[in-house]
């Protein structure tokens, strides 16, 4: 009984994730567009905030490329809930693809064979933070493909500093140019390992809009790296314009002496997210 | 930039009017066509059979829509936004030629090769917002007719639409050598060791 209330809520998460866009990233986007000088840019971003609302009102994906089913969880180890969860989201992946409904996005990658429920081996991707408590986190990340095949990783060597950085951080963002259907939120990673540079890539793409990171120095990075990319003139979806990027997020390790990986992604403008907490008392809240 | 307002089926002299940063609405015929839809009517060129609708008076959009059974005969676009044309950029020039379709729409432009092509037969390449599926959606008026649905599956197959003010569509590539996407990556290439410079 509880097992079908979760995997309802989750439709039901998958939904607001496909359809509703967070309130920080619309609000960036509205931004831009009042700000923006170019023609051919305002009406990319006026397409895109006209979209965005009729998605809205209709209970729409507001893309067609539904992405890959994806879910960050922090998961309390008291839990009741803990056991099951992983094949609630399979389940609920499957039902969500036929009532959202989702574009069948999973394929074999070595048959090509594509089994029309967005399951797969590996498929959901699934995230997981152990943390105290008996509350479990879970967030939705639809991300689109077009969107994440800009994502770059590199084993610098760390005599290059912040600013080697720095550089190959703008030069993914040139080097991605209107194929990630900008404007981007840019997801940077630094330190850890190669796996790590990547995930933290990924997980700063969950940060809101606008919101900095808490290290001041960190914070100044992404400004810093937010001003330039923006005068690049890539613009909405690379047709020229001064919004190329909405907020550049990044997470950050120790690293290794010999090693300083940096991973950057980019995530395009429908920055899909929805988040839910499923209680000890079996209560469900998305929010 | 200039806006029109377009109908199926366009005129080579009226695509021959048209200017990179141009806005388009179009209303009337429009197929879809991704990579096994453009090799399929190509080979059914070349053996001589006769395609089942006329790809010179629609609109071809690189797209794989979402589209739902609405009764037994009826269909309901759910999302059909653009995907990226580069993909197809190995088939157009020959298309262009075979089947004078004159205008493609889709996202993130193509290569030299269509360009080429479509200074020569007169055609243009308009991008359509990338991702805004529900407004695309919205402004197709119904599906009229779909082909090789079995053989390609739904985001392949060839869908004929019925489309009104489908909009705002921005020419990147027009007859006259211009093309947008391509002026806009070499502007950020020259600028790139400037920008580089100002990163502290």
């Amino acid at each position: 009984m509880r097992n079908e209330k979760i995997i309802k809520s989750l439709i039901e998460l998958i939904r607001k994730a496909e359809t509703q866009l967070p309130s920080d990233v619309k609000n960036a986007i509205r931004d831009a567009f009042e700000k923006e000088t170019s023609e051919t840019a305002k009406t990319q971003l006026k397409a895109i905030l006209t979209n965005i609302e009729l998605a809205e009102k209709h209970l729409i994906p507001m893309c067609q490329d539904t992405g890959t089913p994806t879910f960050f969880i922090r998961a309390g180890v008291n839990s009741p809930f803990l056991r099951n969860l992983p094949n609630a989201l399979t389940e609920a992946v499957k039902k969500a693809t036929q009532e959202v409904p989702l574009r069948p996005n999973t394929v074999n990658p070595f048959t090509g064979v594509n089994p029309r429920n967005n399951i797969g081996e590996g498929v959901p991707i699934i995230h997981w933070e152990l943390v105290g408590g008996s509350e479990i986190q879970v967030i939705a990340l639809p991300k689109g493909g077009g969107s994440e095949n800009m994502s770059f990783l590199a084993m610098l060597p760390p005599g290059v500093g912040v600013k080697g950085v720095k550089k190959f951080i703008l030069e993914c963002v040139i080097k991605s140019n209107g194929k990630p259907c900008p404007p981007v939120i840019v997801g940077v990673g630094i330190g850890g390992g190669a796996d790590m540079a990547m995930e933290l890539a990924k997980k700063a793409i969950l940060r809101p809009v606008g919101e900095r990171n808490k290290n001041k120095r960190v914070a100044e990075l992404e400004l810093e790296l937010l001003k330039v990319i923006n005068q690049t003139g890539i613009g909405p979806m690379g047709l020229g314009g001064e919004t190329t990027a909405l907020d550049v997020h990044v997470e950050w390790a120790y690293r290794h002496p010999a090693s300083l990986p940096v991973g950057v992604l980019m995530q395009c403008w429908a920055a899909r997210k929805a988040e839910m907490t499923i209680y000890p008392n079996g209560e469900i809240k998305i929010k | 930039m200039t806006v029109y307002h377009l109908k199926t089926p366009v005129k080579e002299e009226e695509v021959r009017k048209l200017k990179i940063r141009d806005i388009l609405y179009i209303s009337g015929k429009m197929f879809t066509a991704r990579d096994e839809g453009h090799k399929k009517m190509l080979e059914m060129k070349e053996r001589g059979k006769e395609l089942p609708f006329n790809p010179s008076e629609m609109v071809m959009f690189h797209c794989g829509p979402l589209i739902r059974k609405k009764s037994s005969d009826e269909w309901e676009v759910v999302a059909a936004g653009p995907t990226t044309s580069i993909r197809m950029e190995v088939f157009e020039d020959e298309f262009i030629k075979e089947f004078k379709t004159r205008v493609i729409v889709g996202k993130g432009g193509m290569g030299e090769r269509t360009a080429k092509a479509m200074q020569k037969f007169g055609a243009v390449y308009a991008a359509y917002t990338g991702g805004a599926a529900v407004l695309a959606a919205k402004a197709i008026k119904k599906v009229e007719n779909v082909f090789w649905l079995d053989e390609l599956g739904m985001p392949e197959a060839a869908w004929i639409l019925n489309v009104e003010n489908f909009g705002p569509l921005v020419v990147t590539i027009d007859c006259h050598g211009g093309n947008l996407t391509e002026e806009i990556i070499a502007n950020v290439e020259s600028r790139k060791d400037k920008l580089l410079a100002m990163l502290k």
